[in-house]
């Protein structure tokens, strides 16, 4: 395709205003997190006029800042791992079965995407309450509870994009595995998992960050034992001062595993779509 | 057992079993007692495989789901809250009560729908626009590209709270960045105006879901255009198509099947987003910008009363159920066209 001389001027005027509306806030947060408290409660200045690293200091006292984020960190990372297992085994099963009621739990899955989550939130809540005492775990105000429910959050979409990731891998590739002696789950491990690597990895990804972001359940789920980043944050905004300097060095922290985490593999993720759900 | 093993002999079929070569008859002695357990196994490995997700969803979404339909049903106010199967049974009274546009409460929903509705318009097709714009800008080989990609995709990969909270400690009155642009440098207003109450409320959530969203659009587009096969592109190109006609022919038609997931998605996730409006706004949004979600939230757990809530919950269900199998029928019937 051969590009005509006024698509340069659009695309550095069109890319410059998306970076700059996307950059904007970033840098906001970076720069007002070496602050001083004074500086972030007067005028706004671009550039910071004193640099100090107590923000950084200080915002693991005024709120509980690490005990929130081992909670995060303890259900993410156990909600995503077993949401993906879980995600690949159903869509093996969707992928490479036809089973009577194939379809309809292909829809009932997807179709849950679309339930507000205000709609099961109390019923939830009532269920958790209820069945963890009659079994004698607790499910509400705890992590377990939590890593329970996020975990079928990211089902979905993981199962979604995983079937077409498997479709994608050509059936001959089972059976010469299965020719070799291995059962269907043989083949599941041998062949398809690592063929489909990228795709899983991909719904790792996108699992961990689902868990790691949500705010509705966390709210209402959690006391203060097993209360993880998403409530957490608004800790440092209860006093009768704000503290602007710590709430974005606090930002900064929580975000750095997993936007980093997402920069490194996000190729994964084009790559998985493009294999699987874009098609 | 051995009646439903062998009546579906193809239980496994398709892709799964045919592989497996028939016993040779001298092996006879050791096959034929693992034979049927091999096959019961077979006929019901796809079940027990969905089996996981199928528990997982059914005690967090689709019990709930159903348990929620029949709150609606009953008068759960906080004296039934502790002890809620006691609760009196209330008819469609909770419904009456959502849907009375005459009344206080019905009014409210309905303004909050409205809002919604607005709202959940103007921030997917901006986020579609600024996906495409970014996604096709993107396009080809120059310096800085893998950067501004990755950079593009912060907003995205940032957790919710992060990313919202800084928006709104650049929207506040006397210390944010947007009146210290407007006011200040740009002297577009005399007065620094409020951004997280009254009228300019609406503007600010648009804007701040815009940010959080249209990243996920870009990056679906993008692995779109990557599935476009090149060749098109060069053969339209000996056509004498050029750079806009293209975009026109190739790329857009090219992405219709992926516009249409990504637009129902995108709807879908606005229309119910919960987090951007109660970590900008907290527990009660203002007026302008009170949207469903944080509506229902409010009506549920600020004023104790659930039994109407889950009838407003309910409702939103229904609509969205009825958008989507409309929008789903348009476009494949459109697409079934083209």
């Amino acid at each position: 395709m051969r590009d005509p001389k006024w698509l340069k001027w659009v695309r550095i005027i069109g890319l410059g205003l998306l970076g700059l509306f996307t950059v904007t806030p970033i840098y906001v947060m970076i720069t007002s997190s070496i602050k001083p408290l004074k500086d972030v409660q007067g005028d706004f200045h671009w550039i910071p006029t004193t640099i100090t690293f107590s923000a950084f200091h200080d915002m693991w006292s005024t709120v509980p800042l690490a005990h929130y984020f081992v909670n995060s960190l303890i259900v993410s990372t156990i909600a995503s791992v077993v949401s993906v297992v879980v995600a690949i085994f159903a869509a093996y099963a969707v992928s490479r079965f036809r089973f009577a009621g194939r379809r309809a739990f292909s829809i009932t899955v997807l179709s849950t995407q679309m339930f507000p989550g205000i709609l099961f939130l109390l019923p939830l809540f009532l269920i958790y309450v209820n069945l963890g005492s009659a079994i004698g775990v607790d499910l509400y105000a705890s992590r377990t509870g939590l890593i329970i429910t996020y975990l079928t959050f990211s089902l979905p979409f993981s199962i979604w994009m995983l079937v077409g990731y498997f479709d994608s891998i050509p059936v001959a590739l089972d059976e010469a595995a299965k020719v070799d002696g291995s059962g269907p789950i043989g083949a599941l491990i041998r062949v398809v998992i690592p063929a489909a690597t990228p795709g899983i990895i991909a719904v790792l990804i996108y699992a961990f960050m689902s868990a790691w972001g949500e705010v509705l359940f966390a709210s209402v789920m959690t006391d203060e034992a097993s209360r993880t980043l998403a409530v957490g944050l608004q800790g440092y905004a209860t006093q009768n001062n704000v503290y602007w300097n710590q709430i974005m060095a606090a930002s900064l922290v929580v975000s750095i595993p997993v936007v980093a985490g997402f920069l490194l593999l996000q190729r994964y993720l084009v790559q998985g779509l493009t294999a699987g759900a874009v098609k | 057992m051995v009646v439903s093993a062998t009546s579906r002999p193809g239980g496994g079929r398709g892709s799964g079993d045919p592989g497996r070569p028939p016993p040779p008859s001298g092996g006879r002695k050791g096959r034929i007692i693992p034979r049927l357990p091999v096959r019961l196994r077979r006929l019901g490995l796809p079940y027990l495989l969905i089996l996981p997700a199928l528990l997982l969803e059914l005690l967090v979404h689709l019990i709930p789901m159903l348990i929620g339909i029949g709150m609606s049903f009953i008068k759960l106010t906080q004296l039934y809250i502790r002890n809620w199967s006691a609760a009196p049974s209330a008819g469609w009274s909770n419904y009456h009560l959502a849907v009375d546009f005459n009344a206080p409460v019905g009014r409210a929903l309905l303004h909050s729908f409205l809002v919604t509705v607005a709202f959940t318009l103007i921030t997917v097709a901006l986020s579609w626009f600024f996906g495409m714009a970014g996604a096709v800008l993107m396009q080809g080989e120059f310096r800085g590209r893998g950067v501004l990609r990755a950079l593009f995709l912060v907003p995205y990969a940032l957790p919710v709270y992060a990313g919202v909270i800084t928006w709104s400690f650049l929207l506040q009155r006397d210390s944010g960045l947007v009146n210290h642009v407007l006011v200040d440098q740009l002297h577009l207003f005399g007065d620094k105006p409020f951004w997280l109450i009254g009228q300019n409320s609406f503007a600010s959530i648009v804007v701040v879901s815009l940010w959080r969203w249209w990243p996920f659009a870009f990056l679906v587009l993008m692995a779109g255009l990557q599935n476009i096969p090149r060749d098109l592109y060069e053969a339209s190109a000996i056509d004498g198509a050029g750079w806009m006609r293209q975009l026109r022919s190739v790329t857009l038609p090219m992405l219709r099947p992926v516009n249409q997931v990504l637009v129902l998605v995108l709807f879908l996730w606005t229309f119910n987003d919960f987090n951007t409006p109660y970590v900008l706004f907290g527990k009660t949004a203002p007026q302008e910008a009170d949207l469903i979600s944080i509506h229902i939230y409010q009506s549920s757990f600020v004023t104790w009363n659930f039994g109407t809530g889950s009838a407003m919950s309910v409702l939103l269900l229904l609509f969205l159920l009825l958008v989507t199998a409309i929008y789903l029928l348009i476009t494949s019937r459109r697409r079934s066209d083209a």
